[in-house]
């Protein structure tokens, strides 16, 4: 965009800096001179001073400097700041001019070119008469110079030129054109920086000296000027303190001015110039809260000076431009540091700034509204001679003329004439839209989203406005579903509203019907009379004809439209949309229900949609098909009511597909599972509904799932929450807000008709065939096929379980390791109504403990339903927890032949191993035979023959047997000696004879065998008879290797003592035998009485 | 005073929004809309803070050229916003403080209704109905049996379904939604009519 009269000069937006003109460098042809103007512009950092510099000839002319004035007495001034003032200070009349020029000392030609030197000054001196300015001279050499005061010849010839060219010694420089240019031509430019700043300070002085001069009466205007110009000073000599103070006080001034209508623009120009500065500096001060307040104080004071009512456009121009101008500022300063916040930060201004713009459309709009036969007046009023105007903020008809009357009323109306007719070609959507689009940048790097929503709202108006249909769409479209997701319906319809229009104006289908069915439906806040408007437009629409254009549309744009849409009829294309619910609220809601959360296979899956329309008058749909995960079943979802495309607004109450405002409509659909999908979900993917036909337009509605659109979660909530008691309807009427959407089922396989009884007796015993008997009988009414038994541990269960467990159907021989757990699929063949069939399985269960034992019967049956025959998969299963037990317990213990209990055994000496079986079962068992194994390390004294064989015991009896063993000297072994085993062969008494034997082992316990050294064997008769001699034998053995010492002495007991026979008391008493048992032998023989 | 009250709701959509230059209605809409971000943002801010030593008074949320926004929270995060003209000094903090209390006790009022479910647009339409006071014991108001608290005495059949008859005086009367959702209308209103 060219800058227009309301743009800020840009001598006013830039930072003055110090003007410095060098003079006498060629810089074009001569190297040296290029390489020193090279140093003073590159690198023109922060650190360097900050001076403006320019490269001008020798003998260039400077702007003339009017003779001062020695009293202000009669002058009038004629504007408060002259256009040309600003640039004329920062760009042409420079603070200080350099003279280069190439000299050395030890020139031989001194005198010549020292009088040349002199010249060249003389003539810029000359150029620049009655100025302050300074002049410098600055000497490039080619050697390096002697530290000063060693080169008396320097020093001399210094002073002479110095003379010659009238300067002090502080202003004539070297510059040795050596190897450290740089360094020299900074600390060229710091000692120029200075003279800058004496020469700033001394302007200041002389502004400041004519302030005694000027009086209130005549020269108010001066005082602003001279106070800008102090400020300006200032800033220039970069005292950016003193220079916000002077421009605080020329703020004041600025008021203080008598306003008029003639004058307030340029009061309001240069308030808005001084409120520019005040804000960048104190931006630069890092005073950012000052800056605001400035700027509100600034607001404030100006909002209300309006000036000429004709012109008002102008205010809200002016207005609009001082809110942009600070938004730049203070996003500048953001850029450079500052930290902005939520509530405080540029967009607020950019956003005002857009607001201005809005107001100076409108304004625009109402005063600038010539009919076209009025021309520009000519000659231009706003032309001036030179092209720019003498002062700041005047009129180009009158300039200069301070008067608050108007000398000629007509120059006058032929210049406001001309700045309206101006005004009307301005771009007002294109300024409006660029400042809310600033705003949007703001707002959303500031955390404000609903205020770049709101923003982003009326840039697409702004863009409607424009006649920029296409991009006003795509802003609204785009801000729609904030609006419409945190349900502000009213804002939401006002958006739709425009939407509508646009895309009417567009001749838009898709978007046209899509927004009409959202604004006839319960989000939408329109009266009924404009919803009954759209709802007519949406059945033109679909009946392929045009709609009546919206309201308050522009009229040449609505002729266009209607072309467009004339277009659009003649082109028969293909004219169904299809538009999905769930991103917005259309009039027509729909929920999908099944009857319940799972159906079985054999009946029909049942299921309603209900449709509730919003709209203000009856309407007909044509279809409604639903569409499942499961693409079978759309087929039998379905519902088609043939109707010409006139009819659908006609014959309101008739036919299923014709719903009534308000009122709930309930569809019910079945249709009959496939038997694969049996343990499967049904779930609905979509319901479409279709508007229209295909031989005029078609609308078809899609609805993800089953129903619901963008509203409808937080109304789902709202009503789970009330606890109104809705009133009672009719029964075949459900309230709509009561219906929750369930859109998917479970199939489930049909309920058997069948009993599977389980016959045993528990619990089962270790080890053994354990019988399980199954009767299965059918209580259908047909003959069921190919029933299959499932039998076994049940999974899931210990792994442990699995392994001790085997499961066969033939009872006649042992399971071992290699049979499985569980059975699966045994056929058994089909059975007809009433049958029953036995089925016997085994079980051996290795371990103790409850297993659950699973029997799973499946079948097949032919069912009808809804007439159709479908094969049915049914099963039932059982589960039984069955104890396992150990069948006995076994006892075993060691005990002498004189059924003395023993803790160990002796070598080589008989002894009784004597086993206990205590039977634990609760059913009689029948011990077959039992065995023992004997270690090698045992022998047997007799015959090992069972003792128990074909024995029954009952519960809780028992069975002994008793075995005489012998045990070899074996020396002394840790732990004792095995014996061996002892094995028992059993079954249940009740089990049949072909049930194989169980065969228990069991280890018999370790004995410990000892050696002695002596053994006595007495062999005594079984009796004795009275007063006969009882023979009594002692058997003495030497068990060791070596002859032992034995002293016998041997006491009877009182029983023979009434025998009376002295030679048995006297052997009793007396015999006293001494004698050598030799190692293992000797026998002693004594008889008793 | 007040140009523009509105309650919205947790959810942040609008329960009751009215303003006096009902032409402009829209502005103000938008007005509190975006005065969310501010409340969002200052919600989250003090998110922290024990709830007993909570502020609810939110303060200034933003101004604008002709207008200020002010806020307001509630325990449960149920807002209310008022928007007052900038050129009205006379109304201070304290005062917006006041008013907001104000609103909030009625509100607490409306909530305290059996008839008025959490969450609903607050609507005074029963409000309208008319108010027989020339009956003998009155005046009465009437209003449409809903709920079990119309089990109460008398019925009326009259156009609009059954009626329900109570003396204003009794304690029933203070529960009934008209009067109540009335009185927050009235209160509304009251505050926006002292501007004028």
């Amino acid at each position: 965009m060219s800058p227009t009269q309301w743009d800020l000069p840009v001598e006013l937006c830039c930072r003055p800096m110090a003007f410095v003109t060098l003079t006498g460098l060629d810089v074009v042809y001569n190297a040296v001179h290029r390489a020193v103007w090279d140093a003073f512009c590159a690198n023109r950092r922060a650190d360097r001073v900050p001076i403006s510099f320019k490269v001008l000839p020798g003998d260039h002319e400077y702007p003339k400097c009017r003779p001062k004035r020695t009293s202000y007495e009669w002058y009038i001034p004629k504007g408060i700041l002259k256009t040309g003032w600003m640039n004329k200070h920062l760009n042409l009349v420079p603070a200080l001019v350099v003279v280069f020029y190439e000299l050395d000392w030890d020139e031989p030609q001194w005198k010549e070119k020292q009088s040349e030197c002199a010249t060249r000054v003389e003539i810029v001196r000359q150029s620049l008469q009655g100025r302050n300015t300074k002049v410098a001279v600055v000497l490039i050499q080619k050697k390096t110079p002697l530290p000063p005061g060693e080169d008396v010849i320097a020093s001399e010839r210094a002073a002479a030129l110095c003379n010659a060219c009238e300067l002090s010694g502080k202003s004539l420089f070297v510059l040795p054109h050596t190897d450290h240019l740089v360094g020299y031509i900074i600390r060229l430019e710091n000692a120029f920086y200075e003279h800058a700043q004496t020469y700033y300070y001394t302007e200041i002085r002389r502004v400041k000296s004519h302030k005694e001069f000027l009086n209130k009466t005549t020269h108010q205007l001066l005082f602003v000027r001279h106070q800008f110009k102090i400020a300006f000073f200032s800033e220039l000599k970069q005292d950016t303190q003193n220079a916000l103070k002077n421009y605080r006080t020329a703020y004041n001034l600025v008021h203080e001015l008598r306003a008029h209508e003639t004058n307030i623009l340029e009061i309001k120009t240069m308030a808005g110039f001084i409120n520019y500065k005040i804000c960048r500096l104190c931006f630069q001060h890092n005073t950012p809260l000052d800056a605001i307040a400035q700027f509100r104080k600034h607001i404030d004071l100006c909002k209300k000076k309006i000036g000429s009512a004709e012109l008002s456009f102008e205010h809200a121009a002016w207005m609009s431009k001082q809110f942009q101008a600070f938004g730049d500022l203070f996003d500048e300063a953001i850029k450079l540091g500052l930290t902005a916040i939520q509530t405080q930060n540029p967009g607020f201004y950019y956003q005002q700034a857009a607001y201005y713009a809005q107001e100076r459309k409108q304004l625009a709009k109402s005063l600038c509204n010539h009919e076209a036969s009025i021309m520009y007046p000519n000659p231009d009023p706003l032309e001036t001679q030179t092209g720019v105007l003498d002062f700041y903020g005047q009129r180009s008809w009158r300039q200069g003329i301070l008067s608050f009357d108007l000398s000629d009323p007509e120059k006058e109306k032929v210049g406001v004439l001309a700045i309206q007719l101006k005004e009307r070609n301005v771009a007002h959507s294109e300024i409006i839209i660029t400042l809310l689009s600033n705003a949007v940048a703001q707002f959303k790097k500031y955390k404000c989203p609903r205020m770049k929503s709101h923003l982003m709202v009326q840039m697409g108006e702004e863009y409607y406005y424009a006649k920029d249909y296409t991009k006003a769409l795509k802003l609204l479209d785009y801000v729609m579903c904030d609006y419409r997701s945190e349900g502000w319906w009213t804002l939401l319809t006002s958006i739709l509203t425009t939407a509508l229009k646009c895309s009417y104006l567009m001749a838009q289908l898709k978007d046209y019907i899509t927004y009409s069915l959202e604004l006839l439906g319960r989000a939408s806040t329109l009266k009924d009379d404009q919803k009954s408007r759209i709802e007519k437009n949406l059945i033109n629409v679909l009946m392929n004809e045009s709609p009546d254009p919206e309201p308050d549309c522009d009229i040449f744009a609505v002729k266009t439209a209607q072309k467009l849409w004339a277009d659009r009829i003649s082109l028969a294309g293909s004219n169904i949309f299809t538009i999905g619910v769930q991103d917005f609220v259309p009039f027509v809601q729909c929920k999908a229900k099944f009857h319940a959360p799972s159906f079985h296979v054999d009946v029909p899956v049942e299921f309603d949609i209900y449709l509730k329309a919003d709209c203000p008058h009856p309407i007909r749909f044509s279809k409604l098909c639903v569409s499942f995960n499961n693409q079978e079943y759309n087929q039998f979802c379905v519902i088609e009511e043939a109707s010409k495309a006139n009819e659908v607004l006609e014959n309101p109450t008739q036919g299923k597909m014709c719903l009534v405002p308000g009122k709930t409509r309930k569809l019910l659909f079945k249709f009959v599972a496939k038997t694969e999908d049996v343990g499967k979900k049904i779930e609905i993917t979509s319901v479409d509904l279709a508007l229209g036909n295909e031989t005029g337009r078609c609308v078809v509605l899609n609805w993800q799932g089953g129903g619901g659109d963008a509203a409808s979660s937080q109304e789902a909530l709202q009503a789970a929450r009330s606890f109104k008691r809705r009133p009672k309807l009719p029964d075949n009427e459900v309230h709509w807000d009561s219906i929750i959407i369930q859109a998917s089922t479970m199939i489930i396989s049909r309920v058997p008709n069948i009993s599977v009884h389980l016959r045993h007796e528990p619990p089962a015993l270790t080890n053994e065939m354990y019988c399980l008997v199954v009767t299965v009988q059918s209580h259908e009414k047909t003959q069921i096929r190919d029933v299959k038994l499932t039998a076994g541990l049940k999974p899931g269960q210990d792994a442990n379980l699995t392994q001790k467990t085997h499961v066969t159907l033939h009872g006649t021989e042992l399971c071992d390791e290699s049979y499985p757990a569980l059975l699966t699929d045994i056929p058994v063949g089909d059975l007809h109504p009433g049958e029953q069939l036995e089925k016997m399985l085994y079980v051996r269960c290795g371990t103790v403990g409850s297993r659950m034992f699973l029997v799973y019967v499946s079948y097949l049956i032919n069912i009808t339903a809804e007439e159709k025959e479908i094969v049915c998969k049914c099963h039932k299963d059982e589960t039984v927890t069955i104890e396992t037990v150990f069948p006995f317990d076994v006892a075993v213990k060691f005990v002498s032949t004189k059924f003395e209990h023993l803790e160990r055994v002796y070598a080589d000496i008989p002894f009784l191993l004597m086993t206990d079986l205590l039977s634990a079962s609760p059913w009689a068992l029948t011990v077959v035979s039992s065995e023992l194994q004997l270690a090698p390390s045992m022998t047997t004294v007799d015959q090992l023959e069972s003792q128990v064989d074909n024995v029954v015991l009952q519960t809780g009896e028992s069975a002994s047997e008793c075995f005489c063993l012998r045990c070899p000297s074996l020396g002394n072994v840790e732990g004792g000696v095995a014996t061996g085993h002892y094995i028992i062969s059993w079954k249940r008494t009740s089990a049949m004879e072909n049930i194989p034997v169980i065969r228990t082992v069991i280890t018999l316990p370790h004995v410990i065998v000892e050696n002695i050294p002596l053994h006595v064997n007495a062999d005594l008769p079984s009796f004795g008879r009275v007063r006969e001699s009882l023979p009594v034998k002692y058997h003495l053995q030497n068990k060791t290797d070596f002859v032992q010492d034995v002293e016998i002495s041997v006491e009877p007991s009182d029983a023979f003592m009434f025998s009376g026979l002295k030679q048995v008391q006297a052997i009793s008493c007396g015999v006293y035998v001494d004698t050598k048992l030799r190692p293992r032998d000797g026998e002693l023989y004594l008889w008793f009485l | 005073m007040a140009v523009c009250i509105a309650v919205i709701a947790k959810e942040n959509y609008p329960l009751y929004i009215r303003s006096t230059p009902t032409e402009n209605e829209l502005k103000f809409h938008y007005m509190v809309h975006t005065s969310l971000d501010v409340v969002d943002e200052k919600i989250s801010a003090m998110g922290k803070a024990l709830v007993d030593q909570r502020e609810l008074y939110l303060g200034l949320l933003y101004p604008t050229e002709d207008y200020k926004v002010y806020g307001y929270v509630t325990n449960s995060k149920v807002k209310f916003v008022m928007v007052v003209d900038s050129s009205n000094t006379a109304l201070r903090d304290n005062e917006i403080r006041s008013m907001f209390r104000k609103l909030h006790n009625s509100y607490t009022d409306v909530m305290c209704n059996p008839f008025y479910n959490p969450g609903d647009r607050i609507q005074s339409r029963w409000a309208l109905l008319p108010v027989s006071a020339s009956s003998p014991g009155g005046p009465y108001f009437l209003c449409p049996i809903q709920s079990r608290w119309a089990l109460l005495p008398v019925s009326v059949s009259s156009p609009g379904g059954p009626y329900f008859l109570c003396p204003i005086q009794s304690r029933w009367a203070l529960l009934l939604c008209p009067i109540q959702s009335r009185a927050f209308d009235n209160m509304v209103t009251s505050m926006m009519i002292q501007v004028c």
